[in-house]
């Protein structure tokens, strides 16, 4: 296909600057100004021009749990909230363990996803964490990475052993920290609100203490090594001083743990529980200034959907997990680029340049030669939150009603365009179209 | 509360006043042994006990039967097991056979508030998870005022697991709202984070029993221990357990049962000139009668 993105603002290392792109066999072929080339044109009307948003932490439940997401519904998720590309993690049924089974996801993704999917694959057998699984060859297969998420490497020995294996060939581990005997059963954050209402706490010192574990035997094995969704300020600090003394550690946040605290959690609100726990005002404030300070390198939504009559229950018996890939950019647009607590590159870079550098990407800009893999936003956008639009499986959302801001308008993975005006799906575009956001 | 009573965090001083006043009008008439009240009459009134227990749920049984109601019970064994979806779908069942009143127990904080927000009903906290047992906290209350007859500015002094008990949250609520100062006392990993609560904490029994006027003592679950929060049963009735040698000659000793004898409390405290536990036992079915007959009258079906 080959299409002209007219009158659009190029955001991109920092700067904005007005320009068309025209975009021929899935690559950028020219930017300049008032282009007229073959093909279709799109008139951008004064829209961003972003590389495409990458999501590093996704949960597309496929295989074995498709009544939550299928590759299909959260590729969809992906496309409508401006995202190219996720990483699916493993914590499927059965986990993705060996290399057929990341094969399996690569071309189920290849040929029912909608954006592009990186697989990311178990550090132990069945996320058992006792034995290490075929690194190498899930590696071969496609695995972006390794991850336990939902459950950490409780055994130090098990844990120090992957690292050194994985170090060899330089794969990344990714690592969600959370000692469970110190959690002992908590299903909100410890403190007097979770005593209040008489739920068991989970004390953040269990994510310090792992969060410090893991530094220590990454920086034994040279191993690079990601810590996922930090939720406490001690967490933060452990990151900061490892960064500082060469340590190959990089983090990434929520956007939920950047907006919410615990009190989202009063009268046993199911929406709010997640893990790790929503925390307090002095960790949210904590996990912004270290985003703003570049301890922590990405943004990742954790996309997290569970079904409705799943959530509809107690607080105990309430899977954690809320969905995030439709919210993330628009929330966090209005949240903190609009309050000025944060610039629009710095929010461009959590979601681009950012992730892509932790799992060892090639940097991706909106220049000559580069994959057509570029999202669209329209600053002037608003809308609230409402899951009843939700075009993912999952409505597990605590922020029902929030306004959201600069909304994606187009979403192109590789010359395609997934997403245009909210619609999703492989868009067919006039010869002459605009992109609006209604 | 208005058709529902989940716990003494939502009631106002007023409304616990009006509480604790009809309730001891009930007391005096069980001591006069008039049983025949017919405040409930054509009310129907379901125990449902997703937990463990003999005497809340008697308790209970017999508020409403000493009013007039049609009683039913229903009880599940292994309720840990018990999720939300069955809960709800046990409770619409029950709600469905024209019951106007479900007193229910479950091992889930939140849980009885859960069934409150998803039936018509009026909904009855029996004790939840760790969070509140409304009426249990009520019937201690009770129990001070009517042997000090005052609560306010009165020193109570609640002893024991505190962290995973909900006689203490509901003691904790109702009694500072009253205006009487709480100290909860127990060892370091039993006691919670209590932020705003107006409660002092402390880990010495003797500095916390310091000038008392009640002792709350809570029952130890021993269950607990397994998870290593105590040494030893022996080491925690050294340091925690109260015994007759703590008590000054006024002190009100109570109790919510069912007690661990040489555990948390020694057999000398437990049947000594101090205790009230077993007023105590009588005021319980008092403050449920209250509670029933104003729930109905407060929108009851």
């Amino acid at each position: 296909m080959e299409l002209v993105l007219k009158n659009g603002k190029i955001v991109d290392g920092g700067t904005i600057r007005e320009a068309d792109v025209w975009i021929r066999d899935g690559k950028i072929a020219e930017i300049g100004t008032d282009l007229v080339r073959p093909g279709k044109t799109l008139d951008m009307g004064g829209k961003l021009i972003l590389p495409g948003l990458l999501d590093m932490h996704v949960h597309l439940r496929e295989p074995g749990q498709e009544g939550k997401e299928t590759i299909a519904s959260g590729t969809a998720a992906a496309a409508k909230g401006g995202f190219t590309t996720v990483c699916a993690m493993p914590n499927t049924d059965p986990v993705v363990d060996n290399p057929l089974l990341v094969e399996l996801i690569a071309t189920r993704a290849k040929n029912e996803g909608l954006v592009r999917v990186l697989p990311v694959g178990a550090i132990t057998k069945g996320q058992q964490g006792k034995e290490i699984a075929e690194l190498g060859l899930m590696h071969q297969a496609g695995a972006i990475g390794f991850s336990d998420d939902g459950g950490w490497v409780q055994d130090s020995g098990v844990s120090y052993n992957a690292m050194c294996y994985a170090a060899q060939w330089d794969l990344l581990i990714i690592s969600h920290p959370e000692d469970v005997s110190l959690v002992a059963g908590g299903v909100m954050n410890a403190g007097p609100l979770a005593d209040k209402l008489g739920l068991a706490g989970a004390d953040p010192v269990a994510e310090v203490a792992a969060v410090e574990r893991d530094i220590a035997l990454a920086e034994a094995s040279n191993c690079r090594l990601h810590l996922t969704h930090l939720s406490v300020r001690g967490a933060v600090e452990a990151v900061r001083r490892a960064k500082a003394r060469g340590v190959r550690v990089t983090a990434d946040v929520t956007p939920h743990h950047l907006m919410l605290t615990e009190t989202a959690c009063d009268n046993y609100n199911t929406l709010a529980r997640v893990n790790p726990p929503l925390r307090t005002e002095a960790d949210r404030e904590a996990l912004l200034a270290g985003l703003l300070d570049g301890t922590i390198d990405a943004i990742a939504t954790d996309h997290a959907p569970h079904k409705q009559t799943e959530k509809f229950t107690t607080f105990d018996d309430s899977p954690p997990g809320i969905v995030g890939l439709e919210t993330a950019w628009g929330l966090l647009y209005a949240q903190l680029v609009e309050s000025g607590r944060m610039s629009l590159a710095t929010l461009v870079e959590k979601f681009t340049a950012g992730p892509r550098r932790v799992l060892g990407l090639e940097n991706l800009s909106i220049a000559v030669g580069q994959s057509a893999d570029i999202t669209a936003i329209d600053p002037a956008a608003r809308a609230e939150v409402d899951p009843q639009t939700f075009v993912g499986k999952g409505v597990n959302t605590p922020f029902a009603g929030w306004k959201m801001s600069g909304l994606p308008a187009m979403t192109m993975v590789g010359g395609e365009i997934v997403m245009l005006n909210g619609e999703v799906g492989n868009v067919t575009v006039p010869v002459e179209a605009r992109a609006q956001v209604g | 509360m208005d058709k529902h009573l989940l716990a003494l965090e939502d009631l106002s001083r007023e409304q616990l006043w009006t509480l604790l006043h009809r309730a001891n009008e009930y007391r005096e008439r069980l001591d006069r042994g008039e049983k025949d009240g017919r405040e409930l009459a054509g009310w129907t009134v379901a125990n449902m006990f997703f937990e463990n227990s003999t005497r809340t749920r008697m308790s209970f049984e017999l508020a409403a039967k000493y009013l007039g109601a049609h009683v039913i019970n229903f009880s599940q064994q292994g309720s840990s097991l018990a999720k939300g979806e069955s809960l709800l779908d046990t409770a619409q069942n029950i709600e469905a056979m024209a019951v106007d009143c479900m007193v229910i127990r479950h091992g889930t904080s939140g849980a009885v508030r859960f069934v409150a927000e998803n039936t018509r009903a009026s909904v009855v906290n029996a004790g939840e998870g760790r969070h509140e047992h409304p009426t249990q906290g009520l019937l201690d209350i009770l129990t001070i005022w009517r042997h000090k007859q005052q609560v306010e500015g009165l020193k109570v002094v609640i002893v024991g697991d505190v962290l995973h008990s909900r006689v203490a949250r509901s003691n904790i609520q109702g009694l500072t709202k009253l205006g009487a100062k709480v100290t909860v006392c127990a060892p370091a990993t039993l006691l919670p984070d209590s932020g705003d609560w107006q409660v002092e904490t402390e880990t010495d029994l003797n500095a916390a029993l310091d000038s008392a006027d009640v002792v709350n003592v809570l029952r130890l679950q021993l269950e607990r221990q397994q998870q290593g929060l105590f040494p030893s049963a022996k080491e925690y009735f050294k340091f925690w357990g109260v015994d007759q040698k703590h008590l000054q000659k006024d002190m009100l000793l109570l109790h919510p049962g069912p007690m661990n004898r040489g555990l948390e409390i020694s057999h000398q405290a437990a049947d000594g000139p101090n205790s009230v536990i077993l007023d105590q036992v009588t005021n319980g079915v008092a403050v449920r009668m209250a509670v029933l007959s104003i729930l109905k009258e407060r929108g009851g079906n």
